[in-house]
């Protein structure tokens, strides 16, 4: 008997083995281990045998039927695994065919992300964003700020009027005076907006932007406005750039100074590799990209002291300092724009770049 | 400004090359803007030489072979062919060798003219750039012409005449007039330099001898009606003046600062501006009428014949000069036809005066004239600078006009006022650069600038100069003189207190944000449009005579008619990039804006302003694709791209219907968020598409600011219920005039706390359901807090929804 079992189980490893379905595998564990099989009846016959062969036998085919049925688990994973590869090779697709339905694209405007990427900046060191009207009184517009009444930027030439007393902002400055009154010192606000000067050529239009900067507290000095831009040119240019304070004036810091960065496409040299000049630096090394001061006194004086912003504004104590930037010149320089009008155009084939 | 260096060298010559000047200005706040260079590139082989013979060529009629000494004794004279009408022997000339580099770059060679070979070129005036106008052609003939006539043979042109010199291109900030002079600009690179080891001195004021005289000037008067818009005029008389080209050195110096020459009295007052900053006018004495000038403000309408030819009509700000028969020249800005210097004057009135600057600049803007003289007084000059300009053009005019002076000066004004004395305190400076400059070194900066200084206890008492008197007033003013000399390269890079900063964004900013976001991650393009529209736009949006819109704010002084309104609405702007993208690019446009829009104010002076978010659709949603067609832009398209915004921002937002003016009537909607208005969505109107040649287009438009003050600042947290809801649906037909909002508003009120969520998933019209009537799909999801519901549980919810429904019309379906 033992002989038998031991001939039905190698009979059936190597059918098992060169079974070559799973279909066909399950009617070998039909055949071999299935209620009629002759191995299972086998073991059910164990109990009429005498004791002596009882074990031996009842061993061995427990034996047997283990050994087949781990083998056919073995084999059932084998070719399972073979049959899914199988079907999932024909299943297979054209990756290279468009991700379909089309998920459109959009973007932000170049002006939007470049005045984001500047707010952003700001806000990392401490200032807060603050936003002004665009249709603005004479007063705030230049009186506030410390223009004569004769100063020639009031002209109709270079500022648009809505009445005699009320024109389009010539820049973001009126919010240093309205920031002031509003709140007390200590002050840290940048101020994004639309400013408006009648001039229209390939590096001007009508309407641009502009981001202000003021800081003012009880000792902010020159030194601090030079790293406060420091900062923010490395942030925008790359961390190699320096920058430069040139002695200028605007009518409402003093001093006044230019700001230039070291030009980030030839690295300040003015020259490229080839030897040829700096396209985008016109070989100074250096790019103005904004106008800056410490906050004239004046401006201080000119503060009302109130509810609102008491203690008020001191000249003898308080200082600070106040930048202007152009959002286009910083949008046109760092994407390499070469026309600001493009930037007003508005042709998707433009605003889907950025 | 123009400053050619070999002049500028002549009164503070620094040991620093083209570039070291040019950074020791522009670093110190007189910015060079370029460099150019002037006459030939280099003096090598440009000689004096003397023509020794001329003889005519023997194969060209017009040309002469010269023998010309050029002081080269191993080679002897050398043979030039020239062509000039007036070479001649015995004069004195100058010679381009061969591997001389002209102007324009070419490089002269030794030639063959017609058989004889030519060693070089004797030069024209205009060859070297000393005078470009056509009326110097023919040789220059230097004996003629210099005073020193000795000049030996060979000796190099540049040691004899200006040939070559870099010119700086400055730009000068308007509070500093006094830069607009080439010694201006001197005491600025003195100051620059001072106290390094290149610094040089700072040459004597060249006004500082004065060959004329004070008091009355026989035989001329003038009276000042408006001393509020001249403040000082003076004028002296010049005698027998003798017109004539000037002197080579003067015709050098003022091409190479760009001035054309003229004659030598024309040549002197530009010369004089140059140098001093002062405008001087020329009058030919013998053509002023009367002997008595007036300066007056004309009359409006008052015509004036200007030397360049035109008739100027004047009104009554601006400033007249009359002799006798009227005005003779418009102040500051050009003198008149009638009196101007001519080749036949003998007699020289010299004007020299202070206007009031901005008056200049306004009378400058309305006519449209813009001279070097206006562009200096309407920046507001100094009284004292009139005699500094008188005392240099005397010299002038008696050294190369051969003119007397008549005695005395006419000076109409008051004597200028007393310099004013302002204290510098050491710490101050300190203060506000955040680095201290030694009081030693304020002291040198302050000086060089002309600045008298004497110490104090806690740092200096300062004397301003006249010619700063209108800028520097204050301490602020003292200190930004010391730190842009003394160096803003040596400030350190620091970070401010920041006391109590903390940068944060706004709600509404936070909001505008994420609502520009929500449209971009839609597949939407911002675009940024004009803040100025058209008054036409109004009629394209058929906005009827009464509408809000209308209430818009005009410019006054636009750029064109075209621009001559500021946007009521984000639509004009949205309009017009879609047609024009819809031309270049195809139909397909999904854009949006995020800008101010601008309304009359009610009351106050200021607009009403408010931020808007519009959006626009037409043509296809997405690409083609080959798997399905993408949507095309609707009503419903805009509606979904408007509930993925509002959704965002957790707002109990509806629509309703409302017509506007430019929408289609039945495809129009308020967006309300509560009771508030919010904006309006629609397709738009078809007249209105046409107007911009569109097809299909929807769009929406919404108040940001009040999007933000309906969106919560901050969500609160809703329990996550843990036991899952039951979802049931429902089929309803109903009158076709009930609006589906309607509908699920009451399904919710019906159904009380446990409905929490009711979707639309299909609508039918047809027979099936009958003539006026409209099936509509409910998907209901019930859910309880604490059990999971069944059907039972659900049932009284569901009776009370057929219950409501069936009060407007409502029929449960199949």
């Amino acid at each position: 008997m033992i002989e038998r079992i031991e001939q039905l189980r190698a009979e059936a490893e190597s059918e098992i083995s060169a079974a070559g379905s799973s279909e066909a595998l399950e009617q070998l564990r039909l055949r071999y281990l299935g209620r009629k099989a002759e191995l299972p009846q086998l073991l059910r016959g164990v109990a009429a045998l005498e004791p002596a062969q009882r074990s031996q036998v009842g061993q061995a085919a427990n034996e047997a039927r283990q050994g087949l049925e781990t083998l056919l688990a073995a084999r059932a994973a084998e070719l399972g695994g073979r049959e899914l590869e199988a079907r999932l090779a024909d299943d297979r697709v054209d990756v290279t065919l468009p991700g379909a339905p089309p998920q459109p694209l959009g973007r932000l405007h170049v002006i939007s992300s470049t005045r984001r990427e500047l707010e952003d900046i700001f806000l990392g060191l401490g200032f807060t964003v603050m936003e002004g009207p665009e249709v603005e009184t004479v007063h705030y517009n230049f009186d506030a700020l410390n223009h004569s009444p004769t100063h020639p930027a009031r002209a109709r030439s270079d500022t648009f009027y809505v009445s005699a007393d009320v024109v389009l902002r010539t820049h973001t400055s009126p919010m240093q005076v309205r920031a002031m009154e509003a709140h007390p010192p200590p002050l840290y606000i940048v101020v994004p907006g639309r400013v408006y000067r009648p001039d229209s050529d390939a590096t001007h239009t009508p309407q641009f932007h502009q981001i202000e900067g003021l800081a003012v507290d009880e000792d902010i000095t020159l030194a601090d406005l030079k790293g406060t831009l420091l900062t923010f040119a490395r942030a925008v240019f790359g961390d190699d750039r320096d920058v430069r304070l040139r002695p200028h004036f605007f009518p409402f810091t003093e001093p006044s100074v230019e700001v230039d960065v070291s030009c980030f496409h030839c690295g300040g040299t003015g020259f490229l590799r080839d030897g040829s000049r700096c396209p985008v630096c016109k070989g100074e090394g250096w790019l103005e990209v904004l106008g800056a001061g410490e906050v004239d006194p004046n401006l201080y004086s000119f503060i009302p002291t109130t509810e609102a912003n008491a203690p008020g504004y001191d000249p003898e104590k308080v200082q600070g300092f106040a930048w202007g930037m152009g959002i286009e010149r910083i949008a046109m320089l760092k994407h390499g724009i070469p026309d600001l009008r493009l930037l007003y155009e508005n042709d998707l084939r433009f605003l889907e770049q950025f | 400004m123009l400053v050619p260096l070999n002049w500028l060298r002549e009164y503070c010559n620094p040991d620093l090359d083209t570039r070291g000047i040019e950074e020791r200005l522009t670093m110190t706040g007189t910015k060079v803007e370029a460099i150019h260079h002037h006459g030939v590139p280099s003096a090598d082989r440009f000689v004096v030489g003397r023509v020794l013979e001329a003889e005519q060529h023997p194969g060209a009629d017009r040309l002469k072979v010269c023998k010309v000494d050029l002081g080269d004794d191993r080679d002897g004279p050398a043979s030039i062919v020239c062509g000039a009408p007036n070479v001649a022997a015995g004069q004195t000339v100058a010679v381009a060798r061969p591997g001389a580099v002209m102007p324009d770059g070419s490089e002269l060679q030794r030639l063959e003219l017609r058989g004889v070979t030519s060693e070089g070129m004797i030069l024209a005036e205009n060859e070297l750039e000393i005078d470009s106008s056509p009326s110097t052609h023919g040789i220059l003939v230097l004996d003629d012409r210099m005073l020193d006539a000795e000049l030996a043979p060979g000796t190099p042109l540049a040691d004899v005449l200006e040939i070559a010199t870099d010119v700086l291109e400055l730009e000068v900030t308007p509070n500093r007039p006094d830069c607009l002079a080439v010694y201006g600009v001197a005491r600025e690179l003195h100051a620059a330099t001072v106290g390094t080891s290149a610094g040089a001195e700072l040459a004597g004021a060249p006004w500082e001898e004065d060959p004329g005289s004070p008091g009355p000037v026989a035989g001329l008067e003038v009276t000042v009606e408006c001393p509020d818009l001249c403040p000082r005029f003076t004028a002296r008389l010049f005698e027998n003046v003798t017109i004539a080209p000037s002197p080579l050195w003067l015709k050098a110096r003022l091409s190479a600062a760009g001035q054309r020459p003229i004659n030598n009295v024309v040549d002197i007052t530009n010369y004089v501006m140059l140098l001093t900053g002062q405008p001087l006018h020329a009058f030919d004495a013998d053509r002023v009428a009367g002997g008595h000038l007036t300066v007056r403000r004309a009359r409006d309408g008052e015509q004036v014949l200007t030397l360049d030819g035109q008739t100027r009509t004047l009104d009554g700000e601006m400033v007249v000069i009359d002799d006798a028969d009227g005005p003779t020249s418009i102040a500051g800005l050009m003198g008149g036809a009638r009196s101007e210097v001519a080749p036949d004057t003998t007699r020289v009135l010299l004007e020299v005066a202070t206007w009031n600057g901005p008056n200049i600049h306004r009378t400058s803007a309305a006519l449209a004239l813009r001279s070097e003289a206006s562009s200096r007084f309407e920046k507001g000059l100094q009284p004292e600078q009139c005699m500094h300009a008188q005392a240099v053009a005397t010299r002038l005019m008696l050294e190369l006009c051969g003119a007397t002076v008549a005695p005395g000066t006419i000076d109409v004004g008051p004597p200028p006022p007393p310099p004013q004395v302002i204290p510098l305190r050491e710490q101050r400076v300190e203060a506000i650069l955040g680095v201290p400059v030694a009081r030693e070194r304020q002291e040198q900066i302050l000086n060089a600038l002309d600045f008298a200084t004497q110490r104090t206890d806690d740092g200096l008492e300062v004397v301003v100069p006249a010619l700063r008197r209108a800028d520097v007033t204050r301490e602020i003013d003292l200190i930004e003189e010391v730190a842009r000399i003394d160096g803003l390269e040596r400030l350190p890079a620091t970070l401010p207190a920041r006391r109590g900063a903390a940068g944060l964004l706004t709600h509404s900013q936070r909001v505008r944000r994420e609502a520009e976001d929500a449209l971009v991650g839609r597949g939407l393009n911002e675009i940024v449009g004009w803040s100025f529209a058209d008054p036409e736009l109004l009629d394209r949006l058929r906005l009827p005579a009464e509408h809000d819109m209308r209430r818009v704010i005009a410019v006054e002084n636009p750029l064109s008619e075209g621009q001559s309104i500021m946007r009521p609405t984000l639509l004009g702007s949205l309009l017009d990039a879609a047609r024009e993208n819809v031309s270049r690019n195809g139909p397909d446009v999904s854009i949006f804006e995020s800008g101010t829009v601008y309304r009359a104010p009610r009351e106050g002076l200021l607009a009403e302003e408010h931020h808007a978010l519009g959006a626009l659709l037409s043509g296809r949603l997405a690409p083609r694709s080959w798997r399905g067609a993408p949507g095309e832009a609707d009503f419903f398209a805009a509606k979904a791209l408007l509930a993925a915004l509002l959704d965002r921002f957790h707002l109990d937002w509806s629509v309703q219907p409302g017509k506007r003016p430019f929408l289609h009537p039945g495809r129009a909607a308020a967006v309300l968020a509560g009771e508030e208005q919010l904006g309006f969505i629609g397709e738009l109107h078809p007249l209105v598409a046409s107007a911009w040649d569109l097809e299909r287009t929807a769009v929406f438009t919404v108040d940001l600011g009040k999007l933000a003050a309906a969106a919560p600042a901050v969500v609160s947290f809703s329990e996550l219920a843990s036991v899952p809801s039951l979802r049931q649906d429902l089929a309803v037909t109903l009158p076709a005039g009930v609006a589906a909002g309607e509908i699920l508003q009451r399904v919710g009120a019906a159904a009380g706390e446990m409905l929490e969520h009711v979707e639309v998933f299909d609508v039918y019209t047809g027979e099936q359901v009958g003539e006026g009537r409209r099936s509509l799909a409910l998907g209901l999801t019930f859910r309880a807090h604490d059990r999971t519901l069944t059907d039972e549980d659900v049932a009284p919810a569901r009776e009370r929804i057929i219950a409501a429904l069936d009060e407007i019309g409502g029929e449960l379906r199949g």
